[in-house]
């Protein structure tokens, strides 16, 4: 049902529309900033910027960083490991989209 | 309330040892973690595991389950004996941190709800609300329209006696045009409620297509089959194919033959660059069930030599 625009909420696309200071990720992912440097350490995820006070992450880095810790969390790996998980689900999904192209 | 066989769900016998149960679940996590798998009811299950282990890889707590006997099959109308825990002691703070809000109520029948986690993830005192996330679905078409979705969430607020208590609350969301499966919006200040003066935290809300009757997206490129008769697709022809903006006018090149793509450039969902229209041909063939369409297939055999096999070598 489409409703009164006038006093619809207006978001921005996360993945293509927005950047987040490390304060910013901390708190869309509820973890402490020592957390997402161990991750930017890993590779989990890749700031621009030249120190975490400048630091800027792009939208995509809430989704792998929740992903990586809830792994964390329910599977026992740790960081490695997640990032290895990442890495290998990322490469599953290019492969199943070129799989789907072919067919 | 059905009495869950946690030693079924893990596929572990009831003398396992404690070394086996952690291996069982290490296994079936991997198996069925949401984010990992891809099986359709993932998330059941794995919820199902963690709840199970929870139980048996707290040796009071398996002591405990085991009291109940091992007469009771899954599924089994069950309520607790009175008495059933007698002189366990249980010490409390066993709890990990698994996600025990999904707990079942036949786990919360035997241990409580103290399990569950009070008040917010970290603790630690902040003015700012939580940010809060939710998945929400959609349709196609309000992608390609930024189309106005009144959307019901639920959440759950601890009442003035502790108690959690499950509310819900509707927002009236713009969907923000060329939005794909997967992908968030940010809702600035629509997350948990600031602390005093603090400001609400930022809601993130994941985008989900509801399964089309039409159209299959990938990415930013939407698919449609599309049937031809076999004269169309063998002449050529011009037909009208629906797109989420509306119908389109479609030339269909002569010999066209089956599973032939034709892309309708920028027609996908919207964006800069926006996603690829598809239109994947499928020959429809009429039936032979007059002797007029009998015979009309006959003589299309005499007219023309065509062996659809001739590359398999027969």
């Amino acid at each position: 049902m489409t409703m009164d625009k006038t006093s619809a909420l207006v978001g921005e696309i996360l993945e293509e529309q927005v950047e987040l200071t490390l304060g910013e990720l901390c708190r869309a992912c509820q973890v402490p900033a020592e957390r997402v440097v161990e991750l930017v350490e890993e590779g989990i995820v890749d700031p621009s910027g030249p120190n975490p006070a400048r630091w800027r992450f792009r939208g995509m880095s809430v989704q792998r960083v929740r992903c990586a810790l809830r792994l964390e969390q329910d599977l026992g790996v740790n960081v490695a490991g997640a990032a290895l998980a990442l890495d290998l689900m990322e490469e599953l999904e290019r492969m199943r989209i070129r799989l789907r192209g072919l067919g | 309330m059905e009495f869950k066989d946690y030693y079924t769900i893990m596929g572990v016998e009831r003398g396992a040892s404690q070394d086996e149960i952690k291996r069982a679940y290490r296994k079936l996590a991997r198996k069925y973690h949401p984010d990992v798998s891809k099986e359709e009811d993932a998330e059941q299950r794995f919820k199902e595991i963690g709840e199970a282990y929870e139980v048996l890889k707290d040796p009071e707590k398996r002591t405990a389950y085991d009291q109940l006997g091992a007469n009771w099959k899954a599924g089994q109308d069950f309520r607790p004996p009175p008495d059933w825990n007698q002189g366990f002691e249980f010490r409390g703070g066993g709890f990990t941190g698994a996600d025990a809000e999904h707990f079942s109520d036949f786990f919360e029948s035997l241990f409580g709800k103290g399990f569950s986690r009070a008040g917010g993830r970290g603790g630690g005192f902040h003015a700012r609300g939580e940010d809060t996330h939710a998945k929400v679905v959609v349709d196609l078409e309000d992608a390609y329209s930024s189309a106005v979705r009144t959307l019901t969430l639920k959440h759950t607020e601890v009442d003035a006696s502790g108690r959690p208590q499950v509310k819900e609350r509707t927002l009236n969301v713009r969907i923000p045009k060329g939005v794909r499966q997967g992908q968030h919006i940010r809702l600035a200040k629509q997350g948990g409620a600031g602390v005093g003066r603090g400001e609400a935290g930022d809601l993130y809300l994941e985008i989900e297509f509801r399964p089309h009757s039409l159209y299959r997206v990938e990415q930013k490129d939407v698919y449609l089959d599309l049937p031809l008769a076999p004269w169309e697709a063998a002449l050529g022809a011009t037909v009208t194919a629906p797109t989420p903006e509306g119908s389109v006018e479609l030339k269909i090149p002569a010999g066209s033959q089956g599973g032939r793509k034709l892309r309708l450039k920028g027609r996908g969902i919207p964006g800069d660059p926006p996603g690829d229209f598809y239109v994947v041909l499928q020959i429809a063939l009429p039936a032979a069930d007059s002797e007029a369409a009998k015979a009309a297939y006959r003589s299309l055999q005499k007219a023309v030599p065509f062996n659809p096999r001739a590359h398999l070598g027969g």
